[in-house]
């Protein structure tokens, strides 16, 4: 047990005392270390993107994503990456992570992990993640006019944790019978998290940050977090920071959501409050997510689902799996191609008000897309014809 | 003789009234339970911590006697102590008592609105290991460990209580809800052990399901829910979770069960003790977890005519406590439960 705490500690010991500068790429200057610039677009000034299908419904989003961006313009080229997560090498994921490390923005379907396999055989998408050191999940949850749901006017911002905690995948059984998983927390990825999200608090101009945490029970575990937390609030006086306990949090989201602004948190705790915040603006099939770490960036749906028992039924919500792609641009600085299809997609779900079946509309997945391709259309731009 | 017989007949419950509020909604219990002429003898008990030979905490002794003999506690909110010296007491009590399962049924509150009707699901929660075992270590400055237990036994037992709670009370399926594509191994055991299980209860349908899902389905769609059962900190979450769902704590029912057929039902809430002593309490999640003991102790007749009583009473929006939406006190609120629980009569 200790070994292997140790060999995972040392990555990220290893993580301090590498002397890192950022990796510059453009004009960046080394003093200017938070300001970001996208990977170069090399080849005729068309960015090359990852792009990995995944299961379920991945496969069929992926290509109504290309399909849009290929009549909208946009100078992005797709590097697919087909990772078949049922096989027990782990070479797909790798060139996957190789493809990622290359191009410096991925575009990803969900991965899915069947958890009746012996313990050697780990989440691929946990291992992407922690590979790349995505240290920072953000999901954006907002009431869409239009999408009937039983609370009104929520805007909150979810930054999770997302290479530590409870997901270390660091189990065993000493005893036949007992098993122990190991949770761990680390100041240096806990500061950092909490950095990341008063950062992008005040670039937001969002005035609050809540750190949810069950430090009442998990003393040292979840108490280094909030201290991390506090640590980094002193730095940031013109936003209020303030700490709720998991279970009240859950409890606070159901009654009275609008309460809450941007909140941070490990990487369970995450889990469950960016689901059930997902669920309270509309589902699954509405919200986009974002993985940020230094160097690399991931986007995806919000909530990570495989969508099996729907898929190639033509029914899937591509609404957040298209809204990951605009933050993709956003990314990527193409921030007139990002704005002119968010502005479709939105204009679809709130105005056209054609839904999927998920928002128990009748569209199906192509009409939907249909549509957007041709709000993108009444907008102006030169578009490849419809 | 009959007056012998119904004596008899009179079963013994231990009663903690607690702290804060807690002796006042104890007292409006007690009244309800008179009205309804319930084969309750109650025996009132002060569980505050002493030290025990050789210095540890323990519950005072006839406390524990009380207990030992009745099998059947209700409690009241307990004030955590801070600086006493002592670990928390309901920490406490579910060591000795060894109090394995926490019962959470939620059902929506006719005539308190929420954003979510039709709730009717119950939430079995491990609460022994898992996530809250305290096993805690700083590995290097910096870097905390914090240990979760997963064992065989205790995964098998919380099994086994859940399809028997299901069978007893006419659920029909069971959901053992988890993270094992994640935490393989643990979660893992505890899925298999549920497997397992459900293999001895065919009548009751068993499924499982990702945390996250369940989050995800719980805030759109509660009603597709039945009985769930689960590790200590995901029963944590979700067991606040579906208590948001019907309104909060202050009217969820809860109960603890524990090996040698102890059982204790509890309030969840808290002292509040800016209201202490002034009537103002609303004391309908003691009640409700009252009716859940009545329901365990096979007295479904009188569970279901107080738990009528009860929801009429708030139906009616007549005379609700403050945190309902009214301005009534505690004992009117009371009065009002008795007077309908004898017009049911």
């Amino acid at each position: 047990m200790t070994a292997r705490c140790v060999r995972s500690v040392s990555g990220s010991l290893q993580l301090l005392l590498r002397n890192r500068w950022p990796k510059v790429y453009g004009a960046a200057t080394c003093s200017q270390k938070h300001t970001y610039t996208p990977p170069p677009a090399q080849y005729g000034g068309r960015h090359t993107v990852t792009l990995i299908p995944g299961d379920g419904i991945g496969p069929e989003l992926a290509n109504h994503v290309r399909e849009l961006f290929r009549f909208c313009c946009v100078p992005v080229d797709f590097e697919v990456v087909n990772v078949d997560s049922t096989m027990a090498s782990e070479d797909d994921i790798n060139n996957a992570i190789m493809a990622i490390r290359r191009n410096g923005v991925a575009l990803k379907g969900n991965l899915e992990t069947n958890h009746n396999l012996p313990p050697s055989y780990k989440s691929r998408n946990n291992l992407l993640r922690t590979t790349l050191d995505l240290y920072a999940n953000v999901m954006h949850c907002q009431s869409l006019p239009g999408v009937r749901t039983r609370h009104r006017n929520i805007d909150i911002m979810i930054i999770r944790e997302n290479t530590e905690g409870e997901y270390s995948s660091l189990e065993h059984e000493n005893v036949p019978g007992v098993v122990e998983c190991l949770k761990i927390i680390t100041r240096t990825k806990s500061l950092r998290i909490a950095d990341y999200a008063f950062r992008t608090a005040r670039e937001k101009g969002r005035t609050r940050v809540t750190a949810v945490h069950k430090a009442n029970i998990m003393k040292l575990g979840d108490g280094l977090f909030l201290e991390c937390c506090k640590e980094v609030a002193s730095g940031y006086p013109e936003i209020t920071f303030d700490s709720m306990i998991v279970d009240n949090t859950t409890m606070q989201l159901v009654s009275r959501p609008q309460q809450f602004d941007v909140m941070v948190m490990p990487n369970l705790y995450g889990n469950v409050v960016s689901n059930v915040c997902a669920g309270l603006v509309g589902g699954p099939g509405l919200v986009p997510g974002a993985n940020y770490g230094e160097d690399y960036a991931v986007f995806e749906t919000g909530t990570r689902n495989t969508g099996k028992s729907i898929a190639n039924t033509n029914t899937a919500n591509p609404t957040a799996m298209l809204l990951a792609s605009c933050l993709l641009l956003d990314h990527l600085k193409l921030h007139a191609y990002a704005n002119m299809i968010r502005r479709a997609i939105l204009s679809t779900v709130t105005e056209t008000r054609l839904h999927t079946a998920d928002l128990g509309g009748q569209g199906s997945t192509s009409e939907v897309v249909q549509s957007i391709m041709k709000a993108v259309e009444s907008t102006g731009p030169r578009t490849l014809s419809l | 003789m009959a007056g012998n017989a119904w004596r008899s007949m009179m079963q013994t419950v231990t009663l903690i009234p607690g702290d804060g509020i807690g002796p006042e909604i104890s007292t409006a219990v007690m009244k309800i339970f008179e009205a309804a002429k319930a084969p309750i003898r109650w025996e009132e008990r002060n569980v505050t911590a002493i030290k025990g030979p050789g210095g540890r905490w323990m519950i005072p002794p006839d406390a524990k006697e009380s207990m030992d003999r009745s099998k059947i506690g209700l409690k009241g909110p307990l004030k955590t102590p801070i600086a006493a010296g002592h670990p928390s007491m309901n920490l406490l009590l579910r060591k000795t008592f060894d109090l394995y399962a926490n019962v959470r049924p939620c059902v929506s509150i006719e005539g308190y609105k929420t954003p979510y009707t039709d709730v009717n699901l119950v939430t079995i929660r491990e609460n022994t290991e898992g996530e809250y075992s305290g096993i805690e270590h700083v590995i290097v400055d910096g870097v905390v460990q914090s240990i979760k237990l997963i064992t065989e036994n205790a995964s098998r037992r919380i099994a086994e209580y859940a399809f028997e709670y299901a069978r007893n009370n006419q659920r029909s399926s069971v959901t053992a809800v988890h993270k094992a594509n994640i935490m393989r191994m643990s979660d893992g055991l505890f899925l298999r052990k549920c497997r397992e299980v459900a293999e001895n209860y065919k009548d009751v349908k068993f499924t499982e399901m990702y945390l996250d899902t369940v989050c995800l389905n719980m805030v759109q769609d509660p009603t597709q829910f039945d009985v769930l059962v689960m590790p200590n900190l995901y029963g944590d979450i979700l067991s606040d979770l579906c208590a948001g769902l019907i309104g909060g704590l202050g009217v969820t029912p809860s109960g603890n069960i524990g090996a040698n057929g102890v059982a204790i039902f509890e309030s969840v809430h808290g002292t509040a003790p800016d209201i202490a002593g002034l009537d103002l309490a609303n004391p309908t999640a003691l009640l409700l977890s009252a009716v859940m003991m009545l329901r365990h102790m096979g007295l479904h007749d009188y569970g279901n005519k107080i738990q009528t009583a009860c929801f009429d009473t708030i139906r009616d929006k007549k005379v609700l406590t403050k945190d309902l939406g009214g301005n009534s006190k505690c004992s009117e609120f009371t009065a009002d439960i008795c007077r309908r629980v004898q017009d049911l009569d």
